[in-house]
């Protein structure tokens, strides 16, 4: 059993807050880092991974600070966000290299098992320049999971994958989440999140911003009222036409033109609100949520 | 304390980039213009010291140092890549010395023994002065090595900042003002050189201090390069 323990950390740079005085602990099984693109994912996990040192705060793993503790990657599978691998190496050969600097007794035996478990065995003799990025991700992967370790830190692992390639990680991490280990995967995207994490920690402009199921988390998402401006091609008419809907609780036109609004059923007003606009021939021309600490939030949870 | 993987990863990654390539460029013009000097002069002394000097030690050895080290960090630092040698739990410190390997064998291969070759090729009588200065560049070649290093821990610009310190310092600067040669890598090892070949490249320079700031500029790359990677910080394009 391993926990990753962030207590009240905070990481600037400069003048940038990235980080904003979280607290979250990561036990065994899938945790989901959700948040938009910015919001400080990225530096979370490198705090997690010992890339980074806390401003203000800790992060541990077991009570073990992680920063200068070369020790600690023992337990620690890291997948970075970033594609750049040893372009010039084989798969196998970067995953053989990777097993061998974690000192393990049999680099090879390991190396095919860490290649099979990520169905990578046919391609591990091509050079990795030739790979697909979904198939670069699963070798970053492979050398992630070589040493077996207990903590798995996956930095957007899903961007550029195929769904079927996002299956199979799905069930993969899932299946790693069940066997006990700590799993922590970070996503922009909801839906993403919610198939695979059973925990999932909202972060949100360097804030903690929610934490909870997958339940909980959707919930209060879509059921926060929201605030809108909405600019149309005819603010009267759609106005009036969204005010007989029930996800709306108000809509008022602003003396320099536009909606100003307010939804309480956010998944429900995402749907309405289009729907109407086609039905009454009205053009949108811009939907901006007001409300700014929730503002990414709904930017990613409308794009999605 | 050295990576047998990490020397491996290393070599693959120098000869597998354009800087390979350069890397065997480098001693071939030198042996070329040892050929041609000794074609046009003969067997001259003072030609066959200037040349080794002038563009064997003042231009091979800091460049061949330069395109080795640089070619061993630099990109990895910059693309990101860095982080599959750092997340393991491997002391930093092996990381480096095991890089600094790989480019001392480059040092030795493509800046010493070209430099032996291009001495005996120019003063095939007296191999002393060859061997002198084989053994300069060597010295002079890791000492340059470990602050290439350090740059490439300390800044993106590694390659431009090392050729700016080459060309202002230990070119014009080390060219202009005498006392430059007490702060000069390049003025140690023709300290070095001069009292194994006899010649006098440099005056008023001491041997032992010059292999002294030698030794303590190798160490103390090695471990301030060592220090900064432990504190690394890896962020991702956030």
């Amino acid at each position: 059993m391993t926990t990753i323990q962030i207590d009240h950390a905070s990481r600037w740079f400069r003048n940038v807050v990235a980080v904003n005085d979280i607290t979250m602990t990561i036990g065994p099984g899938v945790t989901g880092l959700l948040g938009p693109n910015g919001a400080g994912k990225s530096t979370l996990i490198a705090l997690m991974s010992g890339f980074l040192a806390p401003s203000a705060g800790t992060v541990t793993l077991d009570g073990e600070p992680l920063w200068r503790n070369e020790k600690v990657y023992r337990k620690i599978g890291l997948v970075p966000e970033r594609e750049a691998l040893f372009d010039y190496l084989t798969g196998r050969q970067f995953v053989v290299a990777n097993a061998e600097l974690h000192g393990l007794p049999d680099p090879g035996a390991a190396a095919q098992r860490a290649l099979a478990l990520i169905e990578m065995t046919d391609a591990q003799d091509r050079t990795i320049s030739t790979y697909s990025k979904g198939m670069k991700q699963r070798v970053k992967m492979a050398s992630a999971l070589v040493h077996d370790p207990a903590v798995l830190l996956l930095d957007e692992p899903f961007n550029g994958m195929d769904p079927r390639q996002r299956i199979h990680l799905m069930e993969l991490l899932r299946g790693m989440g069940a066997e006990g280990r700590t799993v922590l995967f970070s996503s922009h995207i909801l839906e993403e999140v919610e198939q695979v994490a059973r925990q999932i920690e909202v972060v949100v402009a360097g804030r903690h911003a929610a934490s909870g199921d997958f339940g909980a988390i959707r919930r209060l998402m879509t059921d926060r009222p929201n605030r809108f401006v909405l600019r149309t091609s005819d603010d009267r008419a759609l106005a009036s036409a969204l005010l007989a809907d029930a996800s709306v609780r108000g809509a008022r036109l602003r003396s320099e033109g536009g909606i100003e609004l307010e939804a309480s059923d956010f998944g429900r007003f995402s749907e309405v609100l289009p729907r109407l606009a086609r039905e009454h021939g009205i053009r949108l021309h811009e939907v901006t949520p007001t409300d700014e600490s929730l503002e990414s939030v709904f930017a990613y949870l409308v794009s999605a | 304390m050295i990576s047998r993987t990490i020397v491996r990863l290393g070599v693959r990654s120098v000869f597998g980039r354009w800087r390979g390539v350069l890397l065997l460029v480098l001693p071939l013009v030198l042996v070329a213009v040892a050929v041609l000097v000794r074609a046009l002069v003969g067997e001259e002394p003072l030609a066959a010291q200037n040349t080794l000097e002038a563009l064997g030690l003042v231009v091979i050895v800091p460049l061949v140092a330069l395109l080795a080290t640089s070619g061993l960090l630099a990109p990895e630092i910059d693309d990101g890549s860095v982080s599959y040698l750092l997340a393991k739990p491997i002391s930093r410190y092996t990381i480096v010395l095991s890089k600094l390997v790989v480019a001392a064998v480059c040092v030795v291969l493509f800046a010493a023994v070209p430099l032996l070759v291009a001495g005996l090729v120019m003063l095939t009588s007296s191999p002393s002065l060859g061997v002198g200065f084989a053994v300069g560049s060597v010295a002079g070649g890791l000492a340059y090595c470990a602050v290439f290093a350090l740059f490439s821990v300390m800044t993106r610009h590694a390659v431009v900042v090392g050729l700016v310190y080459l060309l202002i310092w230990e070119g014009l600067l080390g060219g202009l003002l005498d006392g430059v040669r007490w702060l000069s890598i390049t003025r140690w090892s023709e300290a070095i050189i001069g009292e194994l070949a006899d010649v006098a490249l440099v005056e008023d320079l001491p041997l032992l201090y010059a292999v002294i700031a030698t030794v303590v500029v190798l160490v103390a790359g090695t471990w301030l390069t060592g220090r900064r990677l432990r504190a690394f910080n890896l962020t991702g394009d956030e």
